[in-house]
């Protein structure tokens, strides 16, 4: 018998928060990227309290199955990050470009998204606009509607730089998953 | 259905905030990194991070109680070393966060968060002090049940379940948008916890139990 979900409510910034939460890698590491982005209300408003997580493989398509999510060693990748989204509704991540893991799956990483007023977190994936040969085969984005891929790959901008804007209604709503 | 729908108009703010488009579902469901979860072990976390009353010099006020429970996946297994975070008000109603304007007293010796690895029975364990009724602004005298805010992760990053643990008889249950979103009146009573003289430790904490059941990915009806 599950027990149900209920919402994070608008005061777990003394509690979910940890240092180094966004950094799944040090900055300097020279496979460094850089996520950001905006959480948006269905008036467009940004939404400040909201809480971020990305659960991800490595460059190679690792998934890491040992100790140190919340606490890494110094160069090692969390694969695990939270960030709560500041006043204006952002959030950003330091982490790597995943590699591929599913037989004909497009490198991706797994977003969820918890805020006051959501009853249960949204489930969502941010691919990387570099792959249009491996979006065009994956088969999870191949059973989203062709008008709302889009919202699923993030923007580059600039140099190991992406933008991944999540709006919970409205024309360019987010496409969120059944999980 | 047990969890409560994305829009339940009688909480305010989830008209503009819940999704308003159908949920995708992928026919061969969520794939090898979603079916993971995060690793965490003891050394990240602190000794004394799941007793909430001696984070500070002094002993916060308030009843003090510990909760105990099992983190179970559908099938009744125990979900070992899985972290557990919570996070709560004071026992005057006021939570340690800037943003809460109730004119309740904060205290000095209580923030109100903790967490625990759960042990190989899936057992977590907090100390801590009863959290108060408090006032929201959803509509006129609006106040929610006295509540624990828990954050689990299972063994699959779908599974993560962030809820609320309510106690018996709280008379503001009938009253609450937030408790009674969940359509399902069994499933409401799935987050009261239950008080237990097992773990009550005499001249010292009343105990309460709280039992956590991960669903199945994707979501089952249950």
């Amino acid at each position: 018998m599950t027990t149900p979900s209920q919402t994070v409510g608008p005061f777990f910034g003394y509690a979910l928060p940890y240092d180094g939460g966004p950094d799944l890698v040090p900055g300097w590491r020279t496979d460094a990227i850089r996520l950001h982005g905006r959480v948006l209300d269905g008036a467009g408003d940004p939404v400040p309290d909201a809480i971020v997580e990305i659960w991800q493989p490595d460059g190679d398509g690792g998934i890491p199955r040992r100790q140190g999510a919340l606490r890494r060693e110094d160069d090692a990748f969390s694969g695990f990050g939270r960030c709560p989204t500041d006043l204006d509704g952002r959030y950003h991540f330091t982490t790597v470009r995943p590699g591929a893991v599913g037989d004909g799956s497009a490198p991706y990483i797994a977003v969820q998204v918890f805020m006051r007023g959501l009853l249960r977190q949204v489930f969502t994936r941010l691919y990387f606009p570099e792959d249009t040969a491996a979006h065009a085969a994956d088969p999870v984005l191949n059973e989203v509607p062709a008008d709302r891929r889009a919202t699923l790959v993030a923007a580059a901008e600039g140099e190991r730089t992406y933008r991944f804007d999540i709006h919970m209604q409205g024309e360019q709503e987010t496409v969120f998953f059944a999980f | 259905m047990t969890h409560p729908p994305y829009l339940s108009p009688a909480y305010k703010s989830t008209v503009l905030r819940a999704p308003s488009r159908e949920l995708v579902l992928p026919k061969l469901g969520p794939d090898s990194v979603e079916l993971t979860s995060p690793v965490f072990g003891h050394a990240e976390l602190g000794a004394l991070d799941n007793d909430l009353t001696k984070q500070h010099s002094g002993e916060p006020l308030g009843e003090r109680i510990i909760v105990t429970g099992r983190l179970l996946d559908s099938t009744g297994r125990p979900v070992p070393g899985a972290l557990v975070e919570v996070w709560q008000a004071n026992a005057a109603g006021r939570y340690a966060h800037l943003r809460d304007q109730h004119p309740a007293p904060l205290d000095p010796n209580f923030t109100g968060a903790g967490r625990a690895l759960t042990d190989a029975q899936g057992r977590y364990e907090f100390v801590t002090i009863k959290p108060g009724a408090y006032p929201w602004r959803n509509h006129d005298n609006a106040w929610r049940p006295a509540h624990i805010h828990f954050s689990v992760f299972g063994t699959a990053f779908t599974q993560r379940l962030v809820t609320q643990m309510y106690f018996p008889g709280d008379p503001l249950f009938a009253h609450d948008p937030i408790f009674q979103s969940i359509p399902d009146e069994k499933a409401r009573r799935r987050l009261v916890s239950r008080f237990d003289l097992d773990t009550t430790v005499p001249e010292w904490a009343l105990g309460y139990q709280f039992d956590i059941v991960l669903g199945q990915t994707p979501t089952e009806d249950a």
